[in-house]
């Protein structure tokens, strides 16, 4: 979590802390290379080098091809809809869990976690289960013409349920740990319950909430196999960046497979940018908070 | 203050990337639109041939036809189509999958005598795929079982072209010997020797041709030569079996889906189309063997004499061989488990 | 119905309003959906649903799924808690890099990272060249799927260690340190069982994704019945089959498994977190 990394590297904070001698930092720092190149590195190098592996007019042509823009519209779309849908359900199950005490609370944050333990093949098959056209329900959306799976909303749906508790799961620790007491004095003194929200919790957990929705906004971008399940694979309509790579793959177009692969790398590192941009900006500004 | 920095940053993004959207939804107006829902190794084609029908229906009718495509697995494709993918037609690797389609009643159940020749415009055979100078000497399908030879094929569960490969590999057998029993034994030899099944025939290519494994693919004779161009013909050799199973990849137009959408006309011309001189010149420049003497007879270079014994002459039809040997608890499972 | 009952007053508002549209959502994303997968197995019948999950080819891939899924968690315990010890404590060139990168497995589909490995473990890959010159396999042995699961699996473990480990007080470390305790005896008796529990949830997670992994794993695993085939190709190719029960069937053992482990989970955090208050 960014927040307390802030605190830290605050010069007034900061001060003489005991530290692992040199040897001991250099050999873990070491390791944790050693594991980022055989797990991290090596994956990634090895979809650039594929992706330039013709040069760099075959990558842009791969990029700008009408399908591959399709392809991220869609995906930049899901995100777009799927990342405040989670963060406002995020927020308000952070808030029932950490606020209040009440029975059956763990088996309320199983629940929230659940999606993570669901094997994407079954994320996917519930919806068609739910409303594909076999079923009541979906033939009753048939017939007044709402198509819902092997179309967007379809992936948008089973892209929610997978990111679901991304969010939620990086408010409640954060919320646990600070308590109710800031929100309960400013009740006494009068504030009212959105009040309250807006200009105490949600500054307070702003961090939290951010960090969780670049989670939630990465897999998103990511999230292969529910969606693959639920859409229709039509190029140029319901085809994501991921099943437009698995499509351009298995057309044995490699470059251009990993060419739009590694613009979903750059998304997430983005996202990342993004972050740690907005941490200095607010570093910076920190004393007016 | 700092917080409605975030609000604006975000707003301004929803606004970013909503302005990019309509493209999505960008359902060309007062054009006809046909999903036609494939297997994986028929890509190439139908973008060919849904080029040449455009071009002839423009003519034909005067209307701009926009031919919507779908690949993967047969299998799958079949279970999205009986769960509401709405395909206009439909071209996989198998009868069964149809059949299937059928029995959740999109479709006539005997839509298969409705069009020429088992409602197959084109057929294709399985024929093994080995790296230049055929190092273990692999010639016809009892090279296969020799110890050492290592057999790529994918997954007959998951994949319909790996149904065909059992297939022909058992009725290669049962005709040589006439026995099944020796057949079973034969096949249950041969995938001692596969050391992956990849879940789809495309997955096996990968496997074969990008990654090094194995000594033999076994594949269709169309994507044995999309290997060779796509792979180089300098690193791989096709082989032809002396003996090999009739692969009928079959066509239909989907009755519940036209009806909704009015297009029936369309998507039967569309397959028709397919049987044209036109289209079964397109259909062999792709190594998919026409069904038009004509143009077999043009193309007859490209397809080696082999002999070919069709499914009902050994199994009877797709729905019992799919029982005997690939359910669960079929002919498949006993040779995995012990 | 005394479930999620507000046990005392509290002066707080918006239990209501938060709480209802929790479990609304919940409800409507999760639940309700996830339930299909248990109607759909009603009518198969108490004898098929056992024979569909006990034969040995499922069985066999249960083991599988379970054996590579832990051994990645539990290498992934080892690297992330590395990884996130590294990154709070030490300041070291290429760390924000590194900082940035540890969310990747999440954004790249699993089918580009099962590429990638199958790639790079291949014959003919970086990495394949290597190991087959000391005879060993990797691609198409369970050890490649451990490899895919540790990829899969780590960001879970960094993250949700990362934040508790920039919150411990240094003060306590400092203590330790003045009466004379080693770093490494400060590390196993101090911090270590105070990162316990956000290390154990990471790896839980890690642990049930890695279960219900697929995308990435076909493409390493060889899917050889009864040696490579892992559970969710086993739901795979039951729906190949148009038999939508048996898969759902397989799929409901997997649910009920994962929810279990997630329940034990979070009492025991429920528990230790009175512990810890009292």
């Amino acid at each position: 979590m960014p927040q307390p990394e802030i605190s830290q590297s605050h010069p007034s904070v900061e001060k003489k802390r005991i530290s692992d001698p040199r040897s001991v930092q250099v050999l873990l720092i070491g390791l944790t290379y050693l594991f980022f190149t055989g797990f991290i590195f090596l994956p990634l190098g090895l979809v650039f080098s594929e992706a330039f592996g013709k040069g760099w007019s075959f990558y842009l042509e791969a990029i700008r091809e009408p399908y591959a823009i399709e392809a991220v519209k869609l995906t930049l779309l899901t995100v777009a809809i799927v990342v405040p849908v989670n963060a406002v359900f995020g927020v308000s199950a952070a808030w029932a869990i950490t606020k209040f005490n009440f029975r059956g609370k763990s088996v309320l944050k199983s629940l929230l976690d659940l999606p993570f333990a669901v094997s994407p093949v079954i994320a996917g098959l519930i919806f068609v289960l739910l409303v594909g056209s076999r079923t009541p329900f979906g033939s009753w959306l048939g017939e007044h013409g709402i198509k819902i799976i092997f179309s967007t909303p379809g992936i948008i749906i089973a892209t929610i349920f997978v990111t679901f508790p991304f969010i939620a799961r990086e408010l409640i620790p954060l919320m646990e740990a600070q308590g109710r007491d800031e929100e309960e004095a400013a009740l006494t003194l009068g504030a009212k319950g959105w009040q309250i929200f807006w200009k105490i919790t949600l500054p307070n957990i702003r961090w939290g909430l951010l960090y969780g929705m670049i989670l939630c906004g990465a897999r998103s971008i990511g999230e292969f196999g529910a969606v693959s399940v639920v859409s229709g694979h039509i190029r140029g309509q319901t085809n994501t960046i991921p099943l437009h790579v698995e499509i351009l793959y298995s057309e044995y177009n490699f470059t251009a497979s990993f060419a739009v692969a590694s613009l979903l790398v750059f998304l997430a590192l983005l996202t990342v940018v993004i972050k740690s941009g907005m941490e200095k900006h607010f570093q910076k500004n920190s004393f007016h908070l | 203050m700092n917080f409605d920095a975030i609000k604006k940053i975000a707003l301004s993004a929803t606004l970013i990337l909503a302005s990019g959207i309509p493209g999505t939804f960008a359902e060309a107006a007062g054009n006809v639109t046909l999903l036609n829902v494939s297997y994986d190794p028929t890509r190439e084609l139908y973008q060919k041939e849904n080029a040449a029908f455009t071009q002839y229906w423009q003519k034909k009718s005067g209307q701009t036809v926009v031919i919507n495509q779908s690949h993967g697995g047969s299998g799958k494709q079949a279970r999205a189509v009986i769960d509401g993918l709405e395909a206009d037609v439909v071209t996989l690797a198998l009868a069964y999958d149809i059949d299937a389609i059928a029995d959740s009643k999109l479709l006539d159940i005997n839509w298969q005598k409705k069009l020429a020749n088992n409602s197959t415009p084109y057929t294709s055979t399985i024929v093994f795929v080995v790296r230049k100078g055929n190092p273990k000497q692999i010639k016809n399908w009892d090279d296969l079982v020799k110890s050492g030879v290592s057999v790529i094929t994918p997954n007959p569960k998951t994949s319909g072209g790996a149904r065909w490969n059992y297939l022909a590999a058992w009725g290669y057998k049962q005709k040589q010997t006439g026995s099944a029993e020796k057949a079973k034994t034969f096949v249950k030899a041969l995938y001692k020797n596969v050391p992956v099944l990849d879940t789809g025939a495309r997955g096996s290519t990968l496997s074969f041709a990008q990654r090094g494994l194995g000594d033999v693919l076994i594949a269709w004779e169309n994507e044995a030569h999309l290997i060779l161009k796509e792979f180089g013909s300098d690193k791989y050799e096709i082989v032809s079996p002396s003996v090999s199973i009739l692969a009928e990849p079959p066509v239909a137009v989907v009755d519940k889906n036209v009806e909704k959408h009015g297009t029936r006309k369309l998507a039967e011309a569309y397959l028709n189309f397919l049987y044209t001189p036109q289209a079964q010149d397109i259909i062999a420049q792709n190594f998919y063997r026409p069904r038009n003497p004509a143009a077999l007879k043009k193309y007859a270079a490209s397809f080696p004499k082999i002999k070919l014994f069709t499914l009902g002459e050994v199994f009877g039809n797709w729905r019992s061989a799919q029982k005997t040997h690939f359910n669960d608890g079929g002919v498949f499972d006993q040779i995995y488990t012990p | 119905m005394a479930l999620f009952q507000r046990k005392r007053r509290n002066i707080l508002p918006g239990f209501g309003l938060s709480m209802g549209y929790t479990v609304f959502y919940l409800s409507a994303i999760v639940i309700v959906p996830l339930s299909m997968i248990f109607f759909n197995t009603i009518p198969m019948g108490w004898e098929p649903f056992i024979n569909a999950v006990t034969a040995p080819r499922v069985l066999a891939s249960y083991r599988l799924s379970f054996s590579t899924a832990f051994y990645a968690a539990l290498f992934d315990a080892v690297a992330g808690l590395l990884t996130a010890w590294v990154l709070v404590r030490y300041r070291f060139p290429g760390k924000q890099f590194l900082d940035a990168l540890v969310d990747l497995p999440f954004a790249l589909p699993t089918a580009v990272a099962g590429i990638c490995f199958a790639t790079l473990y291949s014959p003919m890959g970086w990495l394949g060249h290597l190991v087959t010159r000391f005879n060993l396999q990797i691609i198409n042995t369970p050890t490649g799927i451990v490899i895919a699961l540790i990829f899969i699996g780590f960001p879970f473990v960094v993250r949700t260690i990362q934040p508790v480990l920039e919150e411990v007080e240094q003060e306590i470390e400092e203590a330790a340190h003045c009466l004379g305790a080693t770093r490494w005896q400060t590390f196993r008796k101090i911090l270590l069982p105070h990162l316990f529990p956000a290390l154990l949830t990471g790896v839980t997670l890690a642990f049930a994704r890695g279960i219900g992994e697929y995308g990435s794993v076909i493409f390493i695993a060889g899917n050889l019945p009864m040696k490579t085939e892992i559970a969710p190709l086993m739901i795979m190719s039951k729906l190949d089959q148009f038999d939508s029960a048996g898969a759902s069937a397989i799929a409901l053992v997997l649910l009920c498994i994962s929810f279990s482990m997630l329940l034990l989970l979070n009492a025991v955090q429920e528990w230790q977190q009175k512990e810890y208050r009292s």
